[in-house]
This record gives C-alpha cells, structure tokens and sequence, in this order.
C-alpha cells in the first residue's frame, strides 16, 4: 500500500510493514464495528475511561478535565472542571442509599494532590479532599463497606462523607501503584516491588483502622499489574514479566510463570527469537482473568494463561506494532487489546482444529523409514496435543482510527466500544447494522408523531 | 442549387440533428406545435424576423416635462443590442401606458400639497411592428424642483418574445419592484436631503427677510407702509409659508411607510447605514411622534455642513432649467446598486424562455422533494425563497402558477377547463384584503404610539389608499379624473372585492389590442398563466381586424404624430384619459368579432400556450394543498368559465362573452393587484450564486466528462464517492488535482443541508475527523521528508480511503461490479458538453435519491411486521426489496444503502442540535486500477 503510494524503486528503509506482526487486511467479516463516532472535548492525553452507568462513561486525561459522554449518541452530557492537574486516578461510586435512584458519584484524584467527588447527575463538585502529602495513584471503592480507599504514598480510608477513617503509616516513597479488594476486609496493594496485605478492621472500639499483615517480596521487579480472578485467587505481574498467582485467603503463592518466551507453546516457534529482550517487551502491562484464564498483556504480545493448568496456552507474541496498553475479555471468548502503536485489536480464542494430516500414522514413517528419535519426538508431540485441546488466538478484527497510542477502552456491549488515545480523541465505535436499525426505528417514531405517515400493518 | 452559406447553417446544428435522426417519432400529445411561422428550412430558435434589436434588454426611460418621453439608458448598455430599434418612439409608447395613481398637489380639503407614496404600476405592453414586447414598470421619483414635485420614470424590460413577457411576468415584476423599491429608496434619501439643504435656505432667507423688515420698520416710524416694506413683509410671508410647506413635505417623505424591513437586509453593505438606520427608526412609529424642526434635526448633523444661500423671491418655475439627471435624482449608493440590480434582471431573463421556464419548474418541485433534495443539489439556493411561508403571498402565487402550468401540460386537452378553474379560483382568493389589511394596520399600530399622530396618520391613510388604486392601476386609469385621484382611490380601495362593472369594463378597454399603429396594451396581469384565453386567441387575428378597428377608434387612437407633437405632460396625459375611457366604452360592443376570429385555432391553443416545455404529469396533482395553495381550485366554479368560453366561441353570444370576460378581467386584476402589493416582500433570490453555481456546474459536467472519458476506472471512483467513501484524490500539481476535485464533486451527495463535503486542496496529513467531514480530498503529495508523513497518514487510514494518483493515473479502492454507475458515466457518452452531461448526472442521481427515498421510508424493510420476526426475514426482506424491487446489482445496493442512511440522519435530525458527524464505513479489500 505504501509502496504503492511512494512510487516503486524509492522506498525509504525502515517503511516497509513489519512482517512479524500479524495483519488481517481489509476485509474483516467478523468485525461488527462499521461505524464510529469522535468524541471531541479534551485537550491532552485522554487516559481514563470509567463507565458510569449502562449508557454513560467518564473520560479524564491529562488536561484535568472529566467529561461525561452517553455512549448511544456519542452526545457530551457534562464538562467537570475543578483539577488544576492531570488525572491520576479515577473510580466510580455509586450509592445505594435510596435504593430506586441510584446516586453515581465519581472520584477523581489529579496530581494537584486532591481527591474530588463528583454527582453524576448535576454535575456539582460534592466534595474536595486536600490533605494528601502526594498524588494520589490509585483509588478503590469497598462498596461492602462503604468506604474508599485512596493509595499514594500511604493509605487512607475514606468514608462516604470524605472523613478520613484511618491511615497507614508511611510506605514507601514509590507509594502504592494498585490495589485490588479481597476476601475478610483486606486489601493487596502493590509497594513497588512488593505486596502489602492490608486488612482494615472496623472494630467497635477502636473505630477503622488498617493494619499491614503480611509483606509479600517475590517479584523482582515492580509490580505494575495486580488483578483479581475470583474470590480465592489474585494474580500479579510485574515489569520483568513475572506473572505470580496468589491465593487470596492464605496469601501463598499458587504458581508463577516468568519466563513467557520460552512458555510459549505457539506451535510454530521459530529460531528467530534474536532480539534482546529488554524488559519493556516483557514487562506485565495489564492482566485480566475471566474463571479460568488470565490473559496479560505482556509487552507487544498476549498471552493466555490457564489457571487449572497452570500454563500459557496461548499467545501471540507480537500482536501489536508496540506495547499493548491495556487488554479485556469480553464474553464471547474474544479478546480485545490496545496498544502504543494506535490500534485496537479484537482477538478471538479459538481451538486448535485437528488437522487431518496431523495424526500421523504409524506406517507412514515405517513406510519411509524415519529414524526411532524423531518419530518418538513426534509421538510425545502428539500425546501432548491429545491430552490437553490446543488454542490459539485468533485476529478477527482491528480498529484503526487514532493517530497516537491508545490508552484504554471501555466495552459496551451492544452500544460499542470507546477508545481513548493520546490523540486527545475518544473513537466510540459501533455496529453500523444495529445503529442503522435505530435509526429506522427513530425515523417511523418521528414519522407517526409527525403524523406525515399512518402506519398501516 | 445549394449555396455554400446553407451548408453551413445545417453543419453547425451537428448535434442536434444526431439526436433528430436517432430518434423514433414522439407520439402525438408529446409533439412539439409547429412554428408558426414556419418556412421550410426556417430555424424554429432564430429570432422573430420582425424585431429589430438582437436580444433582450432593459431600457429605462423618462417622461420629461421639458422634452416629453426620452430614452435615459439601456442595460446592457451596448449599441448593438438596440440595434435599428427605434428607443425614442419606444419610449414614447411605454410612457404613454403609465397608470400610476401619481398624485401631488392640493388635493381639496388640504393646506399643503401632499405627496403621494405611490406604489409602482406593472403594464405589459406589446408592439407587434415593432416586434418588440415589453414589460414595463412605472414609477415616480420625486424632484424637488420638477412639476408636482415627481418625475414619472419608467423601466422596461423588451423582448422579441411575447411569451418570454408573459410568462415570466411575475418574476419580472418581482425583480423590477426590487430594482424600483432600491431606485426609490435612494430617491427619498435624495429628496430629503434636498429638502433639508431648501429649508435651510428658506429659514436662512427668512432670517435675513426678517432682519431687513425689522430694519425698516425701524427706519420707518411713519405709521404707514412703503410699498417697499409691504413687499418684504409679502415676501417674509411667502417665505413663511414655504418654509411650513417645506417641512410638511419633509415629514411626508419621511412618514413613508417602511414596511419592508427586509430592505435593510437587501442592502447590507450599505455605507450609510447609521444613517439609513437612523431614517428608518425615524420613520416607524414613535420616532415619528418628535419629528423636530427640520433644521435642528440631528439626522443629519454628520453631514458636511451647509451654507444656506438666500431665495430670490421670485421662484424658478422656468422652463430653460435644467432639471436633475436620474443619478442626481438619487442617492449614489443606490443608484449603483439599482444598476446592478437591473443587470442582474437582464443576465437572469436573457435566453429562450423555455430555459427559464424549466429552471422554474424544476425547482419549484425540486423544493417539493423536502427530504431528498438536499442529497444532490444546491439547497442554498432552494431555500432562498422561504417555500412555505410566503405561499400566501406572491410567492404562492407564482408557486401555483406553476402548479398549474404542470396542471395544465400534463392535462393538454382538458386546458380550458384547468384554465377556466384557475380563474375562478383566483377570484375566490382574498389575497388582496388581506393585503390591504396588513398594509392598513401597520401605519395604524404604529402610529398610535404617537403623540402627533394625526397629523401622520393622515398622510399614512393617504398612501396607503394611493397605492392600492394604482395596484388596480388600469381601474383608475378608467375612471379616474385627475383632479379627484385621492377621494377615488378610497372609494376603489373601500370595494376591494366585489368590482364596479365600471371597473371591469375599463379593463376590457385597456385590453383592446388593436390599434393603427399597432400598439397592444396587452395586460397587466402577473403571470402567463392568468392570461385570459380570449386575449390570447384574439391577437393574431389583430392585424386583420385592424380596417375595423380603425373605423370605429379613428380620432383616439393613438398615432406617433399626436403624441410627438404634444410634447406637454398635461395635454397627453389628457390625451390618454380621453383614449381610454372612450375606447373603453365604444370597444365592448365591438369585442366580439375579435374573439370569433380565432375560433379554428382553439384546439391549438394548448400548444401554443406551453411552447416548448412539456413535462409529464407530477406529484403536484396529488397534493395541491401542500403549498397552502388554494383549496377551491376544482371545486364549483371550476366548470362555468370553461362552459362559457365554449358557449362564446360557439354562439357568439355578445351578452355571455362580455360577463365571462368581465369576469376573468376582474379576477386577474385582483391577481394583478395583489402582486403589486405584496411583490416587494418578495426576498431577492442570490442570483449571482445562482449564476457562479451555473458555471460552476457546466465547468464540473465538462471536467466530469473528460475525467470519465480519460479514466477507464471511473466507475469505482465514482462508486466510492456515491457509497461515502472518501476519495482522495493526490498529486503534486494544485491544478490539475483541483480539476479532477472539481470533476467528481458532482458525484457527491451531501451530508447535511451545509456546504458540499469537499476539500479542493489541502497539503497536511489527513486524520480520521476529515473523513468525517469530508467525502473528497485534493492532497498534496510533497516530495520531502514531512510528505512522508501524508503518506503514512493515507497508508494508515486506507481502509477508510480511496485513493486516486493523479500523477501515476492509479486508482486504489473497493471493487465495483454494479451497473448504475455505468449509466453515469458512460465513457462512450455521445453527450459532448459539460451542462448537458451535468444534467444527465442531475437525472440520474434524482433516480437514485428517489430509490433511496423508497427503500428509507418502506416501513417492513426496517422493522419487523410482527413482534416475533426474526431479524434475518427482515434483513432478507431488505435484501429482496433492493434487488428485486429496485433492480440494484451487486455493489449499487451499498450506494442506496448509503443515500438511505443520509436520509435517516437527515430526518430524524433534531434542528436545534448539531448531529454529530459519524463515519460509515465496510471492511471491504481494495484493488489496484491503472491505466
């Protein structure tokens, strides 16, 4: 294509599309999205995005503003300002106090050291916390208690009303980067390269406090992704690829996986892997898990970790140009990711498919006389591919649209997907059929109430 | 024996004999009437032989009071478009037909002379020796030092085509009262000031009069008067009375009535607009209450400062003055834009009237089509005349005049009936009360305000009674005397809808056609279409009447001789009253040989009357009341004209034919009546975008034909422009890139009612917004490291892009296998020029919208029929419909497809908030195309 454009014979090195990454070309049949919205408003990186509610989502970046969007139109609903900072942090928080209307308040925490709680509804700041002696990184909502949690260089526990419950003591100057709620009141939250097990403890007596029950040191790098599997397991990654499975009620490593490149069971490994591998391809971006897998997007590649087995079983190695930023499951076994590079991919987990040719009969070899090692080698393989199913992932679709790294997306289901990128954009990308269908849908409404048409059936 | 010239006259017409030889006959109803005066081998489009001048033109003209009617200017301005035409005897021909209810003077009952606000009078008038027909429009400035304070001016737009004039009458009467309300405008400004600079000069007269009596009473102590001083005291007193007739003139030009606030709008790069402002607030309502003394006026304070110079006594009133030219007469501004205005006239009616006609029709249903039309054509320049609103008014007027000309083509044999119901349509329509309404009140409310109302309203009451009589202008030009011009009009205006016989019988007068010298005051109503058949059927027959004629009107008629020799206004203008009203009466017992005449050619009338254009019948039919038209058309009286044209023709009934024309006289002075009223809130349609879009357009067709003749792979550029993919079009040269832009941009439907989604030239990477907001692109391909990064932008959103080289002539896009664009863009076109082949595409794309108007508003194709419907049998349906129905092949499905989701968005558009701008678009491989 771009030779093309350039003309042939002055090809400038370095242009040419990069073989290894895998491409689907044009033609994408199983990519739902034929339509797509841009949602213009901010002015720097748009880093964050939080969906509020079924038809609305937040936005923040770094030009400290947090715009509300409906996902159906695309249509701004309300500009927050009151940052003076980039976002840091943002969290939704909704409450149930009259149970029939849902309060949605948001939380935002911005380098300007200040935590704001935001109504949804009108848009008013409700509340502005700022006593914080550093930015504030991570904020994470304990909706079985009530409270919240901000982490930056220490911890605090906030109640609904923004009075500071209890606070930890100094941790680190790192300060905490993720936290992720367990089981029994605690909190994992992720110290540079350890990880603190919090419990936070609402005695009648003492009123709320946090204390630190156990300091995990396995990693050897920082922790830069900390997830939760289900109620008995949380999984972390750290920037050197060490992917480490924790049971939540213990605090015990289950299992831990750290070198993907060698794990990797890709059927066609190749002797290519030459390139140095600095940690920035192999540190853990973003994890994500549904019951059985955990899925990591671990510098440029993707990899799919089986729980039960305690394996990688499946991966793509590059699946994009530069690093995956961020990376979901959505529930109908496909994978979307995003990456440095500005595209968003959708990926499908698919079973390997027997090959007709693959089980190999004996005699075949018999007949040609292949050598005792290899044909044993062959047999080990095949006895491994009959014991476990074998998956890959499968490219279904990609989304090009923004000209700069995409940073997260938010999946809709039915409505789309929003992007954001450093582009300063918002893309919500959408399923032309179904929008079309609206559209008629709204184009008979207005018809009949128009009355310029009576609907006869 | 054939002469090389002939030869060469049948050469030239090289295309159209092509299409002549071609073509299988017309059925009969289609065919085209015969040129009546045709010789063989006579070239149907030549120019009637009889004219004498090469084509259309305006002429303006004077009726001096020093030297009678003279020629002023012409437009174009160019001595060969007069050609041998005579201007001087045509000016003395079209002045002589002016029925304006100008009126100044005491009238009695009133201190001061009183100026009249007269509303301008429309007259078509016709000079078959000439050749010449015209539509001519009176109307009076105002000079201070002219008789009765006006000068009685007149505009008229010649033609060699009768037609042309009476077809077009409404538009040429909305057009001219634009120019005339402009001319007038500037005239009043002019006067006023003019008035200002006298008052000066009267009070600064007065002061020195009064200083010398003062003066001389205390010189004089001898209890008596000196002649001397008697005199001066005379004198102080004329002054006196002067200065008060002065400022009574003054606060009369500025009580006129503005009641078109649009002017404000029609001029607005008006310089002098504080001014003009400060005028118009003067002139409504309670700014009118402390009209101060002229000379303190602060109105006029920023103007440079006056001397005011002393008044001889005795007054000027002689004839070797000079008077003031019509650029004296008005204000410069306006006068230059009364020019343009008058150009813009010419350049818009110069053609064949078939070219305006159709222009006329197809937009009119061009405007019908509110949720398509903006898909493909120009809606700004639909849009400038607000279709619904105004269809009470002129604009409806003309609107249903057109109506019925469809009416009436599409139904050819049934025409007199249509025509007859129309008429009487006309006549149950009010239009004018409530013109006369809304003119009446609006002085009234505002004036009311005023402390020193009287005083105004009386002037108000007066003009506005002027200029509803001189809309009726012929009535009063019937039965009006001159000296009681004002009580008269009130009477008339007092009986707006029922019309004396008097009334209806001048107007028979005034539309006698025939006369000695040939002169035809032919109507003066609006449009063709209202053109009573009788007139149309008896003016061939004039020529032969003519012996008759003479016999009966010999010492009235009018003859060249007696109106040159009268050189002074009051005895022709006595002239003219004398004429008429005795033609008026002698001539209604004579009608009728004239209208037996014609008799044979009633069957022809039809296609005489339609000429060239011939349309098939439209949607219009079905939906009269759309248009706020009027309800009555078909209704009762819908069969008693035609009923009694018929009983006319065939019995030669004198008494039935003078009621029916009587009848039809009446109604179509209403219509006349109402179009003098209300034409000047007529907004003034941007005719220069008009004509730059018209160029624009043929430079496109001509591009757009070079571009699919050159390009074998047209078709899937123009598939990706007609499915919304953007085109990129690439190249190093700005004008051979913009070219092709401009080429295809015609392909291009657009996204919203806003401009063309089209970008001729842009040198910068292209990002996913300018899909949005663009279907097609010139980009600049720099050969430079920074041109790499267009490059990489196009390489990265070439999913979203079609992409034409210009400089390696390479196409890259999606595979089109569908067969409508073929028919758009045969290469093998037999189509040579660029409007023509405009026009084709225009058709064809017309087709296509109303497929994708089909396809968006069948209801079971986008939902299902029942609740339990599975998604898939209406998708299928869809599919059906599209293929089956619509005959779409393959990917001409996505380019309805595309049309119809436009439409949606369109539709459901909310209008107070923007839509936002979304990008449709398939995942489809692209494919390489070179020559």
């Amino acid at each position: 294509m771009l030779r093309w454009l350039l003309g042939g014979g002055r090809e400038p090195q370095g242009l040419a599309e990069k073989s290894s990454v895998q491409t689907i070309g044009e033609e994408q049949i199983q990519n739902p999205y034929t339509e797509l919205l841009v949602l213009k408003g901010h002015q720097d990186i748009v880093r964050f995005l939080v969906q509020i509610d079924d038809c609305r989502f937040a936005s923040a970046g770094d030009d400290g503003i947090i715009f509300l969007w409906n996902a159906q139109t695309g249509e701004k609903i309300i500009e927050l300002h009151g940052h003076t900072h980039k976002i840091t942090a943002i969290a939704p928080f909704s409450s149930s106090d009259a149970s029939e209307d849902k309060n949605h308040f948001i939380l935002t925490a911005s380098a300007d050291r200040t935590v704001i709680v935001w109504d949804c509804t009108s848009g008013k700041q409700v509340q502005k916390v700022s006593c914080f002696h550093s930015t504030v990184k991570c904020l994470t909502v304990l909706q079985r208690l009530d409270v919240w949690l901000s982490g930056g260089s220490d911890l605090c526990v906030w109640n609904r009303k923004l009075d500071l419950l209890c606070k930890t003591s100094h941790l680190t100057d790192a300060g905490v980067s993720a936290l992720v709620e367990l089981p029994k009141n605690c909190v994992a939250a992720a110290v540079g390269k350890e990880l603190s097990e919090l419990i936070a403890s609402n005695d009648v007596s003492e009123g709320w406090n946090v204390l630190e029950v156990k300091r995990l040191v396995d990693h050897q790098d920082n922790i830069l992704s900390l997830v939760n599997v289900n109620d008995l397991t949380f999984v972390t990654g750290s920037h050197v690829g060490e992917l480490i499975v924790w049971d939540a009620l213990d605090w015990t490593k289950q299992a831990s996986e750290c070198n993907f490149w060698d794990s990797c069971v890709h059927p066609d490994v190749q002797p290519e892997i030459k390139l140095s591998q600095s940690p920035n391809e192999t540190s853990i971006q973003h994890l994500t898990s549904d019951e059985e897998c955990v899925f990591a997007a671990i510098g440029k590649g993707i990899y799919v970790y089986n729980l039960q087995m305690k394996r990688v079983i499946a991966c793509q190695r590059t699946a994009h140009d530069s690093s995956v930023l961020h990376i979901e499951k959505l529930p109908n076994r496909q994978l979307i990711s995003c990456s440095e590079d500005g595209s968003v991919r959708i990926w499908e987990l698919r079973e390997k498919q027997q090959l007709p040719a693959e089980p190999v009969p004996t005699g075949f070899f018999n007949m040609w006389g292949f050598g005792r090692s290899n044909k044993q080698t062959n047999q080990a393989a095949k006895k491994m591919q009959e014991s476990t199913p074998m998956y890959f992932l499968e490219l279904v679709g990609d989304l090009i649209g923004h000209s700069s790294a995409v940073q997260m997306f938010l999946y809709f289901g039915e409505l789309g997907l929003a992007t954001c990128s450093a582009d300063h954009l918002i893309i919500l990308w959408k399923d032309g059929e179904r929008e079309s269908r609206l559209r008629s849908l709204t184009l008979f409404e207005k018809l009949a109430q128009n009355g310029d048409v009576q609907l006869k059936f | 024996m054939i002469s090389a010239p002939d030869v060469v006259a049948f050469t030239r017409e090289e295309e159209l004999e092509d299409e002549l030889c071609s073509q299988p006959p017309l059925p009969e109803e289609y065919s085209v009437p015969l040129f009546p005066f045709a010789s063989p081998g006579a070239n149907p489009w030549a120019k009637v032989a009889s004219s004498k001048f090469t084509r259309d033109f305006i002429l303006i003209s004077e009726f001096s009071e020093q030297v009678g009617p003279q020629p002023l200017l012409t437009i174009p301005d160019d001595a060969k478009v007069s050609g041998t035409f005579d201007l001087n005897y045509f000016s003395l021909r079209i002045m002589s037909v002016d029925y304006q209810a100008s009126f100044v003077g005491h009238p009695p009952g009133s201190a001061y002379p009183k100026l009249n606000f007269v509303e301008d009078s429309k007259v078509v008038l016709g000079d078959s020796k000439e050749g010449a027909f015209a539509y001519v429009h009176h109307l009076t400035l105002y000079d201070l030092e002219a008789r009765g304070f006006v000068r009685p001016f007149c505009m008229a737009y010649i033609s060699a085509d009768e037609h042309k004039i009476m077809q077009q009458f409404q538009e040429l009467s909305a057009e001219f009262s634009k120019a005339s309300e402009c001319l007038k405008t500037g005239n009043r400004k002019a006067f006023a000031n003019e008035l200002e600079k006298k008052l000066k000069d009267l009070d600064y007269t007065r002061t020195v009069l009064h200083n010398e009596t003062e003066i001389q009473k205390k010189a004089n102590d001898k209890g008596y008067y000196t002649t001397q001083a008697i005199e001066k005291a005379n004198e102080l007193a004329s002054v006196e009375k002067s200065i008060i007739e002065h400022q009574d003139l003054l606060k009369q030009i500025r009580s006129y009535p503005y009641r078109k606030l649009k002017e404000s709008d029609f001029h607005p790069y008006e310089p002098e607009s504080v001014l003009d402002q400060a005028d118009t607030s003067c002139d409504q309502g309670p700014a009118t209450s402390d009209l101060p003394e002229p000379g303190e006026t602060p109105l006029f304070a920023h103007l440079p400062s006056y001397t005011p110079k002393l008044i001889k006594a005795k007054s000027a009133k002689c004839f070797d003055k000079k008077l003031k030219t019509l650029e004296e007469l008005c204000d410069i501004y306006f006068f230059t834009q009364t020019l343009d205005q008058l150009h813009q006239i010419e350049r818009t009616f110069r053609g064949d009237v078939c070219y305006l006609l159709t222009d006329q029709i197809s937009r009119a249903l061009l405007k019908q089509q509110s949720v398509t039309n903006f898909l493909f054509e120009d809606v700004s320049f639909l849009d400038e005349k607000p279709p619904e609103k105004q269809s009470r008014g002129c604009q409806g007027l003309s609107q249903d005049a057109v109506d019925r000309k469809c009416l009436e083509e599409s139904s050819a044999p049934k025409v007199v009936i249509s025509l007859g119901s129309y008429k009487s349509s006309v006549e149950s329509v009010p239009i004018k009360m409530e013109q006369e309404i809304e003119d009446s009140q609006e002085p009234q409310t505002t004036g009311s305000v005023a402390l020193e109302q009287q005083d105004n309203l009386d002037y108000l009451d007066a003009d506005i009674k002027g200029s509803i009589s001189s809309g009726e202008s012929i009535e009063v030009l019937g039965t009006e005397k001159p000296t009681s011009g004002l009580t008269k009009s009130e009477s008339q205006a007092s009986l707006p809808v029922s019309p004396s016989p008097q009334g209806g019988r001048s107007k028979v007068g005034s539309r006698r056609t025939v006369s000695e010298d040939s002169i035809e005051v032919l109507s003066t109503c609006p449009s063709e279409a209202l053109i009573p058949e009788d007139f149309k059927a008896s003016y061939p027959s004039a020529i032969n009447e003519e012996p008759y004629v003479d016999g009966e009107e010999g010492g009235l008629r009018f003859t060249p001789k007696l109106n040159l020799d009268d050189a002074d206004e009051q005895e022709d203008v006595l002239n003219q009253e004398n004429l008429v009203q005795v033609d008026s009466a002698c001539c209604i017992g004579k009608e009728s040989p004239s209208f037996l005449e014609p008799l044979p050619a009633l069957g022809q009338k039809p296609c005489e009357e339609d000429g060239v254009v011939r349309i098939p019948p439209q949607p219009y039919r079905a939906e009269p009341g759309l248009h706020g038209g009027f309800p009555s058309h078909d209704g009762i009286s819908g069969g008693l004209l035609p009923y009694e044209f018929d009983s006319h023709y065939l019995t030669g009934n004198r008494e039935v034919s003078k009621s029916s024309l009587d009848e039809c006289s009446d109604s179509t002075s209403y219509i006349s009546s109402a179009a003098s009223t209300c034409s000047d809130r007529t907004p003034s349609p941007a005719h220069l975008a008009r004509q730059a879009s018209e160029r624009h357009k043929k430079k496109a067709g001509q591009n757009a034909l070079r571009f699919i003749r050159q390009y074998p792979f047209a078709h899937p550029a123009i598939f990706s422009l007609l499915s919304g993919r953007t085109l990129v079009v690439l190249g190093e040269e700005e004008a051979i890139v913009k070219k092709l832009v401009t080429a295809l941009s015609i392909f291009v439907p657009n996204c919203g009612v806003d401009a063309k989604p089209v970008k001729h030239w842009v040198a910068s990477p292209l990002h996913l917004v300018d899909f949005q907001k663009w279907k097609l692109i010139g980009l600049q391909r720099v050969v430079s490291p920074a041109g790499v990064n267009v490059l990489h932008s196009l390489s990265r959103y070439s999913r979203y892009l079609s992409i034409l080289d210009a400089d390696s002539k390479t196409l890259r896009c999606p595979l089109y296998k569908g067969t409508l664009v073929s028919r758009l863009a045969d290469h093998r076109t037999q189509i040579k020029r660029g409007s023509t082949y405009y026009m084709h595409v225009q058709s064809i794309l017309t087709q296509l919208c109303s497929k994708a108007f089909l396809f968006t508003f069948c209801h079971h194709l986008h939902l299902p029929i029942s609740e339990r419907e599975p998604e898939e049998s209406v998708v299928n349906r869809r599919m059906n419909f599209l293929k089956l129905q619509l005959g779409l092949a393959n990917e001409d499905v996505k380019i309805v497809q595309y049309l119809a989701e436009l439409l949606k968005l369109q539709y459901i558009q909310e209008p107070d908030q923007g839509v936002n701008p979304l990008l449709r678009f398939d995942y489809v491989p692209s494919f390489l195309y070179k020559i």
